[in-house]
């Protein structure tokens, strides 16, 4: 019955943050649904935090951006989680945000230092196929093959926009060759994840783009060990998901305090199994079983977020001039 | 008494002008070739249509600018005389309250109107269920209810046999008689006029002839009449 | 008294239309006016919108081509189940965009019962993707309209004229051209316009059927600029380009053939004495039943998938529907507060600027709307806090033009039939919306809540762009669901999104037509 808290909250707002301190965190959609780690972060930090946390669901990575910059200075939220990398440099460009002034073990390919923006998961892409598949081996040999691909449109997608830094990291300026190669094996081109992951299951396409962490899903929750992300010798690009303070919070430590309890056990032991994607702190009890049977690729791509943002208008040209023949 | 004063009546481009008077308690046919004017002056007296010049007095107060519903008027149009949706009973309600909050004398008031026409314990029956001359006494029966002082009847009975139509007019006349009622209706048929009117105008070509004395008038008619008649 | 005098008052509507033309250019403006540097539009804008234009225009062409055989076998055949197969006629134009795209693609798709069927000839799978993709799925959504559209024109046509037809003994092409043909010049251009209007803000059907980024619509655009540029300058530039390119068509369309109508009630064949040999039969039989099957199948398909995940439903599907319901309930109130004055205005003559005031929902951006009712209300209040109410009222401008186009004909009858008489009554203002307006406008009242209601439950609308953990709609949900992997429970909770719509819209305009005398 939380619709009609919610009607109730709209009377009762201010009586309550006068009472408890409320800190307000903008997110991704999938974050807050029932089924993304968004209830359970919100039980567990409520037990010590002593205030009310109030997740704001917006849509994916780069509309939460596009809305923190629309509300400017004024924005309504004390904490922005679920930026990625390849949005950081704009983040970082508002002048929004604050140094987070945490520091932890991080468990990531890369070595991470930023002061403003801090990971709380990651993954590595990669085309999910049935095991029966004779997958390709590398981005090129997908290109030169046969096989049908679904991919997700940059411009609207953030995993969209991991592709397209993927090639480009792999491949540099041979990037626009390759997709040119790759044009004939996209069967379709979706606006988000959700569009394209269903196509795969209704069997429009041999591989779809996603995580090496989707087939974890099928095989804990589904029991389904039927898919698997294929291993490409270039290197797979990582999304490495972030979250930071906004400068303009007027609760600057509770701020601080849900970001270190976003690097502890009690968070990082909550996402694999919400999230499907790796912490970024691995928990003291170690992953989830199922996801030692997971494929890792021998090699890591990422590139700065400077120079992600630099190569991003230049990479979607190359991409519509190859798509678009 | 009802007065046009040099009236002119603008019905989208068709211009009528009327300069008469009908003493009260009349029956007056309004009679004429098609579209030479006879709805649009029923229409103006109604107040559906604007006088532009000239103005309308009923018993010398000047009513050209009241609303159709202040008007000391009742009509009867061609058709669309009741609402297909309401009862009998509730279409006769109208003529007392047009926001149909009635009281129970009120009802008892509509219950008699019926009864008056012929049509007891029929009340709660929808137009569609009645034949077209009990219409056409639910109709009249509203009429008789509004109790206002003119009643326009434009061809209301036109779709009914001769005899159905004869006894509606006969009807009319009597009701008219019994509240003192002055009234105008349109006729193609000079014998409707010759029936029940006390009093006949004449309309063609844009202009609205004052009333003559049935009799004399279909004794010696004049030319424009007398084509129209086709010279019987 | 400069004009006729007049039973209702043009005042509510004339207001109506100046809120509702004030929201969607005033949030335009918002949009407008918080822009910082912005860039003009590029290249690639352009060839969206030329991309736009075209698919639309396509889409149009084609829907209204079938439409006319169809709705000329419907009109002049009996046959069991005809009523069914018309009220199946409104079900694909109320479906979520994302659950017809699924439902066809498992008809069409490359692993589709179409390539299936193929594969046991030994022949290639179909392939959808691309332009002739996307207009196959806008023919799918926008035939059944534009033929209920048409199918209207031939049930106006005066029963006298088919016999006097019969007397004189026309055959098939005197048919056409003395009866048919007058007719169809003033249905057509109406349902053109419609369906094209429809087409231009496509986004999701025409990015994954259209298969890549050559199939850009202005839509995606206007979602480009706003999240990948954040230029909302050229957001705003796009949305006026969209809505001046839907405006015009509307425009054309309506002085072309002015006040035509849905209408309710289209279950009564047109008596007809024509079409009578074997090769008219087989050829209305054909059509009839080609329309079906191509209907049909899809919506097995989303019923077929959602079986096996209706059953396990989570409970927050069952509270997202409830919010739907109470969401689609408001929207729907809205809207007959904003159509019913509408509708009368343009019944007292007072069309134009009305009808197009009217039009202003299909043409705007529900993104461009959001984002500006967003940055009007965030100085006053917390927008999320309102995003309920918020998708309440996009979602009931967006069904604006559909209501307006169904009571419009009906409330300039009723005025017509029996204005005269209220005023000689002197029945007021009120009394005659209460005692006449209202009762005599039910049918269509009644079909025109249920079409909102319908568009309501199945829009995703502006929710996405506000929505917290607690205000999930349905079709948000059924986002969510796939987006967390669990694909049979979106099925599942799409199967009941299908049902909840088909069936809001079954009762409402049901209970309209109950017992409503014509």
């Amino acid at each position: 019955m939380r619709h009609l808290a919610f009607a109730a909250g709209l009377l009762g707002a201010t009586a309550a943050s006068a009472q408890t301190p409320e800190l307000t965190v903008y997110t991704y959609d999938s974050f807050v649904s029932d089924w993304g780690p968004g209830p359970q972060v919100e039980a567990a930090f409520e037990e010590t935090c002593g205030c009310d946390l109030k997740l704001v669901g917006v849509e994916d990575g780069a509309a939460l951006l596009a809305r923190v910059r629309l509300e400017g200075a004024h924005s309504g939220a004390d904490v922005v989680l679920g930026l990625d990398t390849n949005l950081m440099a704009a983040a970082h460009k508002t002048g929004l945000f604050a140094p987070h002034g945490v520091s932890a073990d991080f468990d990531l390919p890369v070595a991470w230092d930023d002061p403003v923006f801090l990971p709380y998961d990651w993954g590595w892409f990669a085309f999910v196929h049935d095991k029966g598949f004779d997958a390709p081996a590398s981005l090129r040999s997908l290109a030169d093959s046969d096989a049908t691909i679904l991919i997700r449109d940059p411009r609207s997608s953030t995993p969209g926009l991991g592709l397209l830094m993927w090639v480009r990291a792999a491949y540099g300026d041979e990037a626009g060759a390759i997709w040119e190669g790759l044009a004939d094996n996209i069967v379709t081109v979706t606006k988000g994840w959700s569009e394209a992951y269903g196509l795969f299951m209704e069997g429009e396409a041999d591989m779809v783009l996603s995580y090496t962490t989707s087939p974890a899903y099928h095989l804990i929750a589904e029991e389904d060990d039927s898919k698997t992300a294929a291993i490409f010798d270039e290197g797979h690009y990582m999304q490495v998901e972030v979250a930071a303070m906004m400068a303009a919070t007027d609760q600057p430590e509770l701020a601080g305090e849900f970001l270190r309890f976003m690097v502890s056990d009690r968070f990082q032991s909550i996402i694999p199994t919400t999230n499907w994607m790796y912490p970024a702190v691995t928990p003291a009890g170690g992953l989830p079983e199922g996801f030692e049977t997971l494929a890792r690729p021998g090699k890591s791509l990422l590139l700065a977020p400077e120079e992600a943002a630099a190569l991003r208008d230049q990479a979607l040209a190359e991409w519509r001039a190859a798509l678009s023949r | 008494m009802l007065k046009l004063e040099n009236c002119v009546i603008d019905n989208g481009g068709f211009f009528l002008a009327a300069d008469l008077a009908v003493e009260r308690g009349r029956i007056v046919a309004v009679i004429g070739p098609s579209g030479g004017g006879k709805t649009t002056l029923l229409e103006a007296i109604a107040g559906f249509l604007p006088v532009i010049e000239g103005a309308v007095l009923w018993r010398g107060r000047d009513i050209t600018a009241l609303a159709p519903g202040a008007r000391p008027v009742a009509m009867l149009f061609q058709d669309g005389n009741l609402f297909p949706h309401l009862s009998a009973a509730q279409n006769v309600g109208l003529g007392l309250r047009p926001d149909l909050r009635l009281s129970r004398d009120q009802w008892q008031t509509v219950e008699d109107a019926l009864a008056r026409v012929g049509l007891s314990g029929l009340g709660q029956r929808k137009p569609a269920a009645l034949s077209g001359g009990q219409r056409a006494r639910v109709a009249l029966s509203r009429l008789m209810v509004q109790h206002r002082d003119i009643m326009l009847l434009d061809e209301p009975f036109a779709a009914l046999g001769p005899a159905l139509k004869a006894e509606m007019l006969v009807l009319v006349a009597e009701l008219a008689r019994e509240s003192g009622a002055t009234v105008l209706m349109v006729s193609h048929e000079p014998e409707d006029a010759r029936r029940i009117a006390d009093e006949v105008i004449f309309v063609d070509g844009g202009q609205a002839h004052p009333p003559l004395g049935t009799k004399a008038l279909f004794a010696s008619p004049p030319d424009a009449l007398r084509a129209y008649l086709g010279g019987d | 008294m400069a004009r006729r005098a007049q039973p209702l008052g043009a005042g509510p509507g004339i207001g109506a239309a100046a809120c509702l033309a004030a929201l969607i250019l005033g949030t335009l403006a918002a949009v407008a006016w918080r822009a910082e540097a912005g860039g003009g539009l590029t290249a690639a804008d352009w060839a969206a919108v030329r991309f736009t234009a075209l698919q639309a225009a396509l889409s149009a062409s084609l829907s209204v081509a079938l439409a006319i055989p169809v709705a000329r076998a419907l009109a002049r055949r009996r046959f069991a189940g005809r009523r069914a197969l018309i009220a199946l006629l409104g079900v694909p134009f109320i479906l979520p965009v994302i659950v017809a795209v699924l439902g066809l693609l498992q008809v069409f798709g490359r692993a589709g019962w179409v390539s299936e069927a193929l594969g046991l000839f030994g022949l290639p799978p179909v392939r959808i993707y691309g332009l002739h993709g996307v207009v196959l799925a806008h023919v799918f959504l926008n035939l059944p309209l534009a033929t209920r559209l048409i199918l209207q024109g031939w049930q106006e046509v005066p029963a006298e004229r088919f016999r006097l037809a019969a007397q004189l003994g026309f055959g098939p092409w005197a048919m056409l051209r003395l009866i048919e043909v007058p007719m169809l010049r003033q249905v057509v251009p109406g349902a053109l316009a419609v369906v094209f209007a429809i087409c231009l803000t496509s986004f999701a059907v025409a990015l994954t059927l259209g298969g890549g980024p050559r199939a850009t619509t202005i839509e995606l655009a206007i979602y480009q600029s706003f999240r990948f540029d954040f230029d909302l300058g050229r957001a705003a530039l796009l949305s006026g380009l969209q809505i001046v390119l839907t405006t015009g068509a509307a425009v054309v369309a309506l002085r072309l053939a002015r006040g035509t109508g849905f209408g309710a009630g289209l279950d009564r064949p047109v008596q007809r004495w024509d079409g009578r040999g074997a090769p008219a039969r087989a050829g209305d039989a054909a059509w009839i039943g080609g329309t079906a099957l191509f209907l049909i199948l899809p919506l097995a398909a989303i019923a077929a998938s959602g079986l096996a995940g209706f059953a396990g439903l989570p409970p927050a599907v069952w509270r997202a529907a409830a919010v739907s319901l109470a969401v689609a309930g408001v929207s729907t109130g809205l809207l007959l507060l904003m159509a019913l004055p509408m509708a009368g205005a343009v019944a007292l003559g007072r069309y134009g600027l009305i009808e197009v005031a009217g039009l202003l929902g299909l043409a705007a951006s529900p993104l461009v709307i959001g984002t500006g009712l967003f940055i009007l209300l965030r100085p006053y209040t917390d927008p999320t806090a309102l995003a309920l109410p918020v998708t309440a009222l996009v979602n009931a401008v967006m069904a604006l033009p559909f209501a307006l186009r169904i009571l419009v004909p009906r409330a300039s009858e009723v005025v017509e039939r029996h204005g005269r008489l209220a005023l000689s009554l002197g029945m007021g203002r009120g009394a005659f919306l209460r005692l006449v307006f209202l009762p005599r406008m039910r049918a269509q009242i009644g079909f025109a809540a249920g079409l909102a209601m319908a568009l309501s439950m199945g829009d995703l609308g502006v929710i996405a762009l506000f929505a917290g953990a607690e205000t999930a709609t349905l079709p948000l949900q059924v986002y969510r669901l796939m987006g967390a992997y669990r694909m049979e429970a979106a099925a599942g909770a799409a199967l009941l999104l299908l049902a909840l719509s088909v069936g809001s819209f079954w009762i409402l305009d049901r209970g309209g037509r109950w017992h409503a005398e014509a």
